[in-house]
């Protein structure tokens, strides 16, 4: 490896509102643009919530909205790219706060780079999971355990991915995930049979993005996000 | 002097993107680098910066619109400047707009400008003529199709992304490289498992012929993690480990005796007896008599290891993995029987967790499945040996000076000369051939 190593601070934030996360993400993406401090990987748990990405035309959220929220679940609107997509207990979402580097400023290749990090970790959980050949996200055959969502403003990269640890994933029932029709969701608790740790799950994701990215991790406590 | 804003490159094979929103509308002074426009490729929004502190002149292309890399889409003028009403836009977008939408930002002053119409206009008249994107031109001179045989469903017929891929997807498998199969692309890997010769059909190449697209010599396909992870792990191997090779010749007379009459009683407890526990156990038994075949180096330590786990060898289909009998040495082979096969039944059909691939001190790969008479593996660090067994024939062999029909096997090993002689080596087969061989009882 050439050059020096970017140093990208993994912070887990625990349970966090999808609006509370979103402002300190925006937070975090204009300090950034200001090219102040290190890249950050924010780790977060929602409470139930779904969220409506701007691709989406509606006609994916198929159950009625008194219905959502009878389940506890609110539906919020975001700016990130692609359809709708469920967040909630059980399922690691990250965001990846990032300058890219002038070499890596690809968008194809950062949502690549991504799914190669989620695949690499359910690997070392025995799952093996792979790219699907029209959508985005990483699947495990035709079920698709992690979705991804992103934007980027002046090549620093907001929103993230969501990996289906221990979801319920009945939720998903309530839409068409990221507006595919008849898409079948999966959960490495699914997959595997066996009740699967958040932590660990964090913990390989860690070291593979480090490994994918090429940078050095360091995990902090969340007390000092900006 | 006015700036021409473009459909930036968001990334090296992204041919075009599709505009989302205009952040300022004509007229509007705009910063360099201020957000100017949202596009979406790749299902990924992007803000654009702008190219030059201004005012925003004029808009090209309308939210909603797809174009290729390097449009105009707009353009910027001196600070101060204004848009002048009635002059339209001298280049239109040459492939702009599958669906030219109505109308521009709303323009707040002076008079609109009728950017709508130059996009429009010569769209009208190109479509007979490119009927595809840039995108799926790209697509189809990659696999050698002909765009005018595909329906298109797009708008004026034209043929879409997805036309394309649905009719290279239903019009050709075995599929070509660029297109890779939805298979999973990576298997479970932990500790990258070794054996560079356990599955020939693994070692780079799905089993299925490699299609050459029409004009091209070759092909480029990125290797799956597990293609990069086992890639790593020889090099290092190879790299780490002096390898030394000693083949044996096995008579495997009496095991097919034993294999025979245990059987029936091995199925009903529902266990299929192959020839691997018998291999297993003669291994475990040699490992016993001599221990440094069950180490591992450290600097300039050698670490003797008591617990014997072995690890199995299985070829999937894109790769390989090596799952692990914990406690080898103290399993009959009924139990030696029944994990292996539990191990590659979970192998085959991806279900192993981690614990299953790791702590291995010593490996087992099987040459011979694909028909190797036998083979040389590379360790599987940090191990010190690897056994590879051959395919079990029928041979000619001398008995007494006599010449008699045995099923014969190779045993190789291929071990770490840092630690393990040639003598070690072959005192260790001579154990292994010993328990094969030895009379049924």
């Amino acid at each position: 490896m050439t050059g020096r190593h970017l140093i990208v601070r993994a912070l887990d934030l625990g349970r966090v509102d999808y609006d509370d996360a979103f402002q300190m993400q925006k937070r975090e993406v204009e300090r950034l643009q200001r090219n102040e401090g290190d890249d950050v990987l924010l780790f977060v748990e929602h409470p139930h919530v779904i969220t409506v990405g701007r691709n989406a035309d509606g006609s994916a959220l198929v159950a009625d909205r008194r219905l959502i929220e009878a389940r506890g679940a609110r539906v919020v609107a975001t700016d990130r790219g692609g359809d709708v997509t469920y967040h909630g207990p059980g399922q690691l979402v990250g965001y990846p706060i990032l300058r890219l580097e002038p070499g890596r400023r690809d968008i194809r290749r950062y949502v690549h780079d991504l799914e190669a990090v989620l695949i690499a970790a359910l690997a070392d959980f025995g799952i093996s999971a792979g790219r699907h050949p029209e959508h985005r996200g990483v699947w495990v055959g035709d079920r698709k355990i992690a979705s991804l969502g992103i934007r980027i403003s002046r090549w620093v990269t907001c929103h993230g991915f969501a990996l289906n640890v221990a979801t319920d994933l009945s939720y998903f029932s309530l839409m068409n995930p990221c507006g595919i029709q008849g898409c079948v969701m999966t959960s490495m608790t699914n997959e595997l049979g066996a009740p699967v740790a958040l932590e660990a799950v964090r913990a390989r994701v860690v070291a593979h993005f480090g490994e994918v990215f090429e940078r050095d991790m360091r995990e902090e406590m969340a007390a000092h996000v900006h | 002097m006015s700036v021409d804003v473009i459909m930036p490159q968001m990334g090296e094979s992204i041919a075009e993107g599709t505009i989302v929103k205009w952040l300022k509308n004509v007229g509007d002074k705009v910063e360099r680098d201020e957000p100017l426009f949202e596009i979406s490729t790749d299902k990924v929004d992007a803000e654009i910066p702008s190219p030059a502190a201004g005012t925003l002149l004029e808009v090209l292309v309308t939210p909603g619109t797809t174009v290729e890399i390097n449009t105009i889409v707009g353009r910027i003028g001196a600070a101060g400047e204004t848009p002048r009403a009635g002059k339209p836009a001298d280049t239109p977008a040459p492939s702009a707009a599958p669906k030219p939408a109505p109308a521009p930002a709303p323009a707040p002053q002076p008079a609109p400008v009728p950017s709508t119409a130059t996009a429009t206009a010569p769209h009208a008249g190109e479509r007979t003529v490119v009927r595809s994107s840039p995108v799926v031109q790209k697509i189809a001179a990659e696999h050698g199709v002909d765009i005018s045989l595909i329906d298109g469903t797009g708008e004026g017929g034209r043929v879409t992304k997805k036309d394309i891929l649905s009719y290279i997807d239903s019009a050709s498998r075995p599929s070509v490289a660029s297109a890779p199969a939805p298979a999973p692309a990576v298997a479970p890997t932990l500790s990258a498992p070794a054996a560079a010769t356990a599955a020939p059909r693994a070692a780079g190449n799905a089993p299925r012929p490699q299609v050459f697209p029409a004009g091209q010599d070759e092909v480029r396909e990125p290797m799956s993690i597990m293609r990069k992870k086992i890639a790593e792990h020889m090099v290092m191997s190879k790299h780490t480990s002096p390898h030394v090779y000693t083949i044996f010749e096995v008579d495997m007379n009496e095991v097919v005796k034993r294999r025979e009459a245990m059987k029936r009683e091995y199925a009903g407890e529902g266990v299929k007896l192959t020839f691997l526990p018998f291999f297993i156990e003669a291994a475990v038994r040699g490992i016993k008599e001599y221990p440094i075949i069950n180490s591992s180096v450290d600097g300039d330590t050698i670490i003797y290891k008591k617990t014997v786990n072995v690890g199995i060898a299985v070829a999937l289909e894109n790769g390989l993995i090596v799952p692990v009998i914990k406690h080898a040495d103290q399993m009959n082979l009924l139990g030696l029987a029944r994990t292996a096969a539990d191990l590659g039944e979970r192998a085959r059909t991806k279900r192993l967790v981690p614990d299953d691939v790791q702590g291995g001190t010593f490996t087992i790969t099987n040459v011979g499945v694909f028909g190797g008479t036998f083979g040389l593996p590379i360790i599987n660090q940090p191990q010190a040996a690897i056994m590879g067994l051959g395919t079990i024939t029928k041979r000619p062999v001398v008995i007494d000076d006599a010449i008699a029909i045995r099923p014969i096997v190779y045993l190789s090993l291929s071990y770490d000369h840092r630690i393990i002689d040639g003598a070690d080596a072959a005192r260790f087969l001579t154990v292994v051939k010993r328990e094969l061989e030895k009379p049924a009882a």
